[in-house]
């Protein structure tokens, strides 16, 4: 996904000279060509999230465009009042880039992973949440933010992750995307979860009819797609690498509460605890429920009659 | 202007800013009147801005990052012409525009949404650094307090502005030596303050915050130094004006009465 967003922006830089890109210190290997190309909108801010913030807000204030990046809890949580009062107070055009979501550098620990990240963004007033849920997804969201006057968080992984979009989908910022159409059961993805969602549809092909979405869009939720398939699917699942609190699993819950939906609806995401156990990111999500073998068993026994 | 009037549009403003304090029963004054000098000399001497055009792209710009001063600013704003008196009266009042710490635009020349110590220098950054990639003669002020600069973002700051040579930013620090809980050598010594910011690249200036001239030769002096940013440690006096408030910390906190209230307004009459 990294490479999708930053192929993505260099495109847009070329005829939009108001864009600017500011890191914390990262991007070795995925930058160069964008500091060579634009070395007048490229600054490395160093080691320093809240300074990075606060003078993405500064050049926002004075018209340009901002990309701010660095991974997800250092982009989100060490400067976090600095994207309250700077970004969000002000509504101003910087987009923040968390790469790493969910359990991307699982083996780096507990410090780079990030479960917390959805939740707190999406109390932010102002703040757009978006999670691609593939490379294509991550490209795209890129050029939509542009056009989204205000802040955007978005949520990236890492590199490598596979293509789930076999051609270009309408994207549009809270739209959600229907994947896979189905009958018995509805499962909305966000994030780097898309991939297990569609393989999970797959294994359960002959048993169950699933519909798959991709929630790119966190906050502002498409309200109206959950509700579409609650009425049609009466069954929900939400899956997300994220903590179970707050996430899209939270933000989809309150519509169904709320609408008065009675249908069976579970939420599929990481429990309420930090990891403290060593792993790549596949192996620590079959030990904590997102495998996609893990997924399509949960489905079958929940609406097992 | 000659001296005698700065004096008195400082005395002016002082006035307001305690008519506004008890109007509201709002607090913070102590921090309001230490500041007030040196407003006087920037939106009557220094800054390139115009009230009419507030959004004029050359202007000067002007972060009051010590948010919580902001009935002073609204006072000079108002002085200046950049809005109608009769607005002050809002001050804290329910349902007005003007709360206790200054947003982005709430009245015309607030540049930044402030309140929050530390975020002032961070954004004054950015600015100064478009004013440099886009060529343009404006300057960036950024008026902080001693204890914000307990904070670590400013210096986070102040190592970028050094790097970048931001040399159209302008820093002044209002070095009352009390902050909200204690004299700041008590709390977090900033000394030895001037050289602290010499050694991140900083060229600093010391004068006395309340001697117009001393002021106005630091201000029209800057930058001190082609390619390094510029900070002015001002040595004030919080509650500045108000003898019963000068020096007294419990006037961060500490609201107007009647009897108080005439008492200052008395004294700045008498100033005046």
């Amino acid at each position: 996904m990294r490479n999708a967003f930053i192929r993505s922006l260099e495109e847009i830089a070329r005829y939009d000279k108001r864009i600017f890109l500011l890191t914390g210190d990262l991007g070795f290997s995925v930058f160069e060509k964008f500091r060579d190309e634009f070395p007048d909108r490229f600054i490395n801010m160093g080691v320093a999230e809240a300074n990075m913030t606060g003078v993405a807000a500064g050049l926002a204030l004075s018209g340009k465009i901002v990309f701010i990046y660095s991974i997800v809890p250092f982009a989100t949580m060490r400067c976090f009042e600095q994207i309250r009062n700077d970004l969000c107070m002000q509504n101003l055009d910087v987009k923040i880039i968390g790469v790493g979501s969910g359990l991307s550098y699982g083996s780096l620990g507990p410090t780079h992973q990030s479960i917390e990240d959805i939740a707190i963004m999406r109390a932010l007033p102002n703040m757009v949440v978006v999670c691609p849920g593939d490379p294509v997804e991550a490209g795209l969201v890129v050029r939509e933010s542009m056009h989204y006057k205000g802040p955007v968080y978005i949520r990236l992984g890492r590199g490598g992750e596979p293509v789930i979009h076999k051609t270009r989908p309408d994207f549009e910022i809270g739209k959600a995307i229907t994947l896979v159409d189905g009958s018995d059961v509805t499962l909305i993805a966000t994030g780097n979860m898309l991939e297990n969602a569609v393989l999970a549809a797959g294994l359960l092909a002959e048993k169950i009819s699933v519909r798959v979405i991709s929630m790119h869009t966190v906050k502002p939720i498409d309200k109206e797609s959950v509700l579409k398939s609650a009425d049609e699917t009466k069954v929900i699942f939400t899956i997300e690498e994220h903590s179970l609190i707050g996430g899209l699993g939270s933000a989809v819950s309150e519509i169904l509460a709320e609408h008065n939906k009675e249908i069976i609806f579970k939420r599929i995401a990481l429990p309420d605890s930090f990891i403290k156990i060593a792993g790549s990111q596949k192996y620590l999500r079959s030990i904590n429920s997102l495998s996609s073998e893990y997924v399509a068993e949960r489905i079958l026994k929940e609406t097992k009659k | 202007m000659v001296y005698k009037e700065y004096e008195k549009t400082a005395s002016e403003i002082r006035r307001k800013i305690i008519g506004m304090a008890y109007n509201s029963k709002g607090s913070h004054i102590g921090s309001a009147l230490s500041i007030v000098d040196i407003l006087a000399v920037l939106y009557f001497k220094i800054l390139k801005i115009n009230p009419e055009k507030p959004d004029w792209d050359e202007r000067d710009r002007f972060i009051l990052s010590k948010g919580h001063s902001a009935s002073a600013l609204y006072a000079t704003l108002a002085q200046k012409g950049f809005f109608s008196e009769d607005v002050l009266d809002e001050y804290c009042v329910d349902g007005s525009r003007l709360e206790g710490h200054t947003n982005l635009n709430c009245v015309p020349g607030v540049e930044a949404t402030t309140g929050s110590l530390g975020h002032g220098l961070p954004i004054g950054a950015g600015i100064a650094l478009v004013g440099k990639c886009d060529k343009k003669d404006y300057r960036v002020y950024v008026l902080m307090g001693d204890g914000e600069c307990d904070e670590g973002s400013v210096w986070e700051a102040a190592m970028f502005a050094s790097q970048h040579k931001l040399d159209n930013l302008v820093v002044i620090i209002d070095y009352n030596k009390l902050q909200a809980f204690g004299n700041t050598k008590d709390v977090i010594n900033l000394e030895p303050f001037s050289e602290r910011w010499k050694s991140f690249g900083w060229r600093a200036v010391e004068i006395n915050g309340h001697d117009f001239l001393d002021i106005i030769k630091a201000l029209e002096n800057v930058p001190f130094e082609k390619g390094k940013p510029s900070v002015v440690i001002a040595h004030t006096i919080k509650g500045k004006g108000i003898s019963f408030m000068e020096n007294m910390l419990e006037w961060h906190y500490k609201s107007l009465n009647e009897e108080l209230y005439k008492k200052a307004i008395g004294e700045l009459k008498n100033e005046a």
